[in-house]
């Protein structure tokens, strides 16, 4: 079905090869997980499969054979989604290749029934769930009849609900390659494994067991969560001190880890940003060790009281580099330097900080809300889609940051972060 | 959306709301104008439209409205006719307040129609109106539409990114948060476009339509009384 002998692909412009050397044969049936280091070129290599790497884009080497129609998934459902209404988006792959009005609709309506999408096809789909929508995205490339479908980190942007979703309208597929981080759910789906080489070439191609010998081990210290391996637990190793901020009957005090645990949509950004002082509170007031009414202070005396962490980390950015990030607002240059150090940027500390990989970004991010030395730390969905090794780094500075003698408040979904960091737990 | 005129085929509407607006533009006539502006509002209610509705719709055009009177009344060269009100720096005369009363309304009267159209007309529908009855090429049609889809998405971005903003010790600097903001939104559009692509939009292939849209007498008839009205207004406005 795909033949893949010695392929590469190199994006214009570029002197590295994005993947290399690849020798793969995928047959109708076969459901492949495919791994590898992040930049071993695992999404160039569905795209190029895809047929999505136009010739003048770049430039490729070997030999790509695809006998079969194929359809692909993306990990961001927002940036996939094309109508505003559920049915009209299932038709809209269909009317893009030609299928005839009378047969459009009974697929639709099949397709979403398979998928176990359970709203009217007049569904708003900004109204609906990350996972729903994800659940939609998947209907709309398979109601084409795909032979294969490709899947590139489709639950990275998921909470553990919407994963699910998504990982029950998979068993209805047949043929499929997936690209994930988080693997543990979909293993029993998977009858293969394919690792790629971050130097080019296929390391490992073989059955799931290998996941619990020395590759698996290896693919663990890369970034992938491999499931079973052990992750750290890091309580506090002195009680808590005095309150640093409370709102309602919510309070996080010095040298405490606490974790707000909830799904998407249970309150937990809005409570980040009242706590933080950056939006009023619906009722009641936020009181804190430096006085009342945060939302009130200037930005300045916020952010060396405060420090507030986003979801998505570019938003913060100001500045054109990673360190004028971190100098910004007069921080004295040694603490600069200690933080690129500490936080493993100073070989990037000229590089625009909207070029950083999602690792880098995530980190950087961490050290501006460091920068101004504020007592509080709020975080919102920190780890969210970060590889493992990432993820161990943030929880390691997380727990060292707490035993200086900072708070830290860290919103999530992730339940490994309440056994590795949590000191208290609070379930919206 | 059930109303007689909200039910028109969206192609046919933007037709007539472009033809009134022409013989709004050729004409300064005070009566003209009012003429049209009433007609649009009487025919609200058949788009489904109520007083409250619109006027919350329109209170930027309105507020300009009052703009150019308070404007006029303290600025205008031309200070002819009688005195109507003459306290501190307002001069008003009966030329100044003929001259803002044909802006307002000229104003008005471009606004009103346009508002009915886009608030009786479904998104999705007018994509494919434009597509199905005015031959609009799809990959603008259909790429405008996911663009539109994008903009409530964008206002959320922009409260983030301002808050954002304030965390790193900041004040709110419009340019700034609107390059962040631009940076995110090309990315999105790269990557929404590559999903389209690989959905098979734009491959050269013959769409079909999922939704048949219908044109039909009702809908000539909407523009045929569109046409009647911009043409009674022209001449009656240049005589």
């Amino acid at each position: 079905m795909i033949k893949l002998s010695g392929f590469g692909w190199r994006h214009a412009g570029r002197r590295a090869w994005a993947v290399r050397g690849v020798d793969l044969h995928i047959e109708a049936g076969e459901r492949v997980l495919l791994l590898g280091p992040s930049g071993a070129g695992k999404s160039t290599l569905l795209q190029a499969i895809a047929g999505l790497m136009p010739s003048d884009s770049g430039e490729s080497e070997g030999e790509l054979a695809v006998e079969a129609k194929v359809g692909i998934v993306f990990q961001d459902p927002q940036s996939q989604l094309v109508m505003s209404r559920a049915g009209d988006e299932v038709a809209f792959g269909l009317e893009n290749l030609a299928w005839p009005r009378s047969r459009i609709w009974p697929r639709v309506e099949e397709i979403l029934k398979n998928v176990g999408f359970g709203y009217p096809l007049d569904r708003r789909t900004d109204a609906l769930s990350g996972g729903e929508q994800q659940r939609l995205v998947l209907a709309g490339a398979l109601a084409p009849e795909p032979g294969l479908l490709l899947l590139d980190e489709p639950t990275a942007n998921l909470d553990p609900a919407g994963t699910s979703l998504v990982r029950e309208a998979l068993s209805t597929v047949d043929t499929l390659v997936l690209v994930e981080h988080r693997i543990e759910p979909f293993l029993d789906l998977i009858t293969r494994v394919v690792v790629l080489s971050p130097g080019g070439g296929v390391r490992f191609d073989g059955p799931r067991s290998v996941l619990s010998g020395p590759i698996g081990t290896q693919l663990a210290s890369e970034g992938v969560w491999v499931p079973g391996r052990p992750l750290p637990h890091l309580p506090a190793a002195t009680g808590p001190g005095e309150t640093l901020a409370a709102y309602g009957n919510f309070s996080v005090r010095r040298g405490e880890a606490l974790v707000v645990t909830g799904p998407n949509g249970s309150g937990k950004t809005t409570l980040a940003l009242t706590l933080g002082g950056l939006r009023p509170p619906a009722a009641g007031t936020v009181v804190t060790a430096w006085g009342d009414r945060p939302h009130r202070w200037r930005a300045r005396v916020l952010a060396s009281r405060i420090g507030s962490v986003f979801q998505n980390p570019e938003h913060q950015f100001v500045t054109s580099s990673v360190r004028s990030e971190l100098a910004l607002g007069g921080t004295p240059p040694e603490r600069v330097a200690e933080l690129l150090m500490r936080l493993r940027l100073d070989h990037l500390a000229q590089a625009n900080p909207f070029t950083l990989s999602g690792g880098e970004a995530r980190r950087l991010s961490v050290a501006t809300a460091l920068a101004a030395r504020p007592r509080l730390l709020i975080l919102d969905e920190p780890t969210f889609g970060q590889d493992r090794r990432t993820w161990v780094e943030l929880v390691n500075l997380l727990a060292s940051l707490r035993d200086e003698g900072h708070g830290i408040l860290a919103m999530t979904h992730d339940p490994s972060v309440v056994h590795a960091l949590a000191d208290r737990t609070v379930a919206l | 959306m059930s109303t007689v005129l909200a039910r028109r085929a969206p192609v046919a509407k933007l037709a007539a709301s472009g033809l009134l607006s022409l013989a709004v533009l050729a004409t300064r006539d005070v009566v003209v104008l009012g003429l049209v502006l009433v007609v649009c509002l009487a025919a609200a209610p058949f788009f489904g439209i109520g007083p409250l509705s619109l006027a919350k719709r329109l209170w930027p055009v309105l507020a300009a409205c009052a703009g150019i009177v308070v404007t006029l009344s303290l600025f205008s060269a031309d200070r002819g006719g009688t005195t109507l009100l003459h306290f501190g720096p307002f001069l008003v005369t009966s030329s100044v307040l003929a001259a803002s009363l044909s802006l307002a309304l000229r104003l008005l009267a471009l606004a009103v129609p346009a508002v009915l159209v886009f608030a009786s007309t479904d998104p999705t529908d007018l994509a494919d109106s434009l597509i199905q009855h005015a031959k609009a090429p799809p990959r603008f049609a259909i790429g405008a539409l996911a663009a539109f889809r994008m903009l409530d998405l964008f206002r959320q971005e922009w409260r983030m990114i301002a808050m954002a903003r304030r965390a790193r010790g900041v004040r709110q600097g419009f340019a700034r948060t609107a390059f962040v903001l631009l940076v995110g939104a090309i990315r999105r559009g790269v990557r929404l476009s590559v999903a389209m692509d690989a959905r098979g939009f734009d491959s050269g292939l013959a769409r079909t339509v999922a939704r048949p849209q219908r044109f039909g007498a009702a809908d000539s008839g909407l523009i045929l009384g569109a046409l009647v009205l911009a043409v009674f207004a022209f001449f009656l406005g240049t005589q």
